[in-house]
C-alpha cells in the first residue's frame, strides 16, 4: 500500500516536472510546477516528514505559485490567450543533463546504503531543535528574510526625483 | 523497508530535469520554474537521508533550504520585473549586455 502510493506519487512527480520544463505555454508550465510541488508534498508525507509536507504545501504551492503568476501578469503584454515560452539549444541541454544524470545515478547505486528507518521527528521535536541545537541557523534565516524583504523593496521602488 | 537509493534516484531525475530547464529556457520565468525543480530535488534528497540515517535535523535543514529558495524566488522575480521595465520583454538574451 505504501509502495503503491510512493510509486504513484513518484510517477506524478516525474511527469509533472517533465511537462513543466517542456511546455511551450508559460502559464501551463507554472501549473505543471504546482502539480509537481503537490506530488513532492505527497512524497514528504510518505517519508513521515509531516511538518515539512505541510510547509511545502503552504509555502511552495501556495506562495511561490502565486508569486510566479503575479510575475507573469506583470511582465507580459498578453496579446492572445497564450503566453509563449520558447526554448533554445535543446540538444545541448538534453545532453548535458543526461550526462549529469548518469553520473549521479552511478554515484548513488555504487554506494551501499542500509534501509533501516529512523524516526524523522514530530513538529514539536523540530521546534525544540530549532531553538536549541540549530539556533544559529534560525537566527541567520531571520536576518536573511529581513535582507530579502528590504532588497526586494529597494529593487522595485520608483526613484522619486 | 524500501531501498533509499530509489528515492535518491528520483531526486537525481528531478534535479536533471531542472538542469535541462535552466539550460534551455529563453524566458526568465521559465528559468525560475526550473530552479524550483532543482530546489525541490534537494529537499527530497535531504529528507530521504533524514528518514534513513539522521533524524530530526533533516527537517530543520529542509526548512532552511525551503525558506532560502522562496527568498531567492522573491528576489529573482523583483529582478525579472526590473528587466521587463527596462527591456520591454523578459527573454534572457535581452540581458546579455550590461548597457541600456
Amino acid at each position: 500500500m505504501w509502495i503503491a502510493a510512493a510509486a504513484l506519487s513518484s510517477l506524478a512527480l516525474v511527469v509533472s516536472a517533465l511537462r513543466a520544463v517542456i511546455s511551450t505555454n508559460l502559464v501551463h508550465s507554472v501549473f505543471w510546477l504546482a502539480a509537481m510541488l503537490l506530488s513532492v508534498a505527497a512524497v514528504f508525507f510518505l517519508l513521515e516528514a509531516s511538518f515539512i509536507g505541510v510547509m511545502q504545501i503552504l509555502l511552495y504551492t501556495g506562495g511561490v505559485i502565486t508569486l510566479m503568476l503575479f510575475g507573469i501578469m506583470l511582465t507580459h503584454r498578453v496579446e492572445g490567450t497564450v503566453v509563449p515560452n520558447p526554448s533554445h539549444h535543446r540538444a545541448f541541454g538534453a545532453g548535458a543533463s543526461l550526462f549529469l544524470l548518469s553520473q549521479l545515478l552511478w554515484a548513488i547505486w555504487s554506494t551501499p546504503l542500509s534501509a533501516t528507518l529512523v524516526p524523522l521527528g514530530t513538529t514539536a521535536e523540530v521546534g525544540v531543535a530549532f531553538l536549541t541545537d540549530q539556533l544559529l541557523a534560525f537566527e541567520a534565516l531571520s536576518v536573511l528574510l529581513l535582507g530579502v524583504m528590504i532588497g526586494a523593496i529597494v529593487l522595485t521602488r520608483s526613484k522619486d526625483p | 523497508m524500501i531501498d533509499p537509493r530509489l528515492f535518491l534516484s528520483l531526486s537525481a531525475v528531478l534535479f536533471c530535469l531542472g538542469v535541462y530547464g535552466v539550460l534551455t529556457r529563453r524566458n526568465a520565468l521559465g528559468v525560475l520554474v526550473a530552479v524550483e525543480l532543482m530546489a525541490n530535488a534537494v529537499n527530497l534528497n535531504l529528507l530521504t537521508f533524514g528518514r534513513y540515517v539522521t533524524g530530526v535535523s533533516a527537517q530543520v535543514f529542509t526548512l532552511f533550504t525551503m525558506a532560502l529558495t522562496v527568498a531567492e524566488v522573491v528576489v529573482g522575480l523583483a529582478i525579472v520585473v526590473l528587466l521587463y521595465k527596462s527591456r520591454k520583454d523578459v527573454l534572457i538574451e535581452l540581458a546579455s549586455d550590461l548597457s541600456e
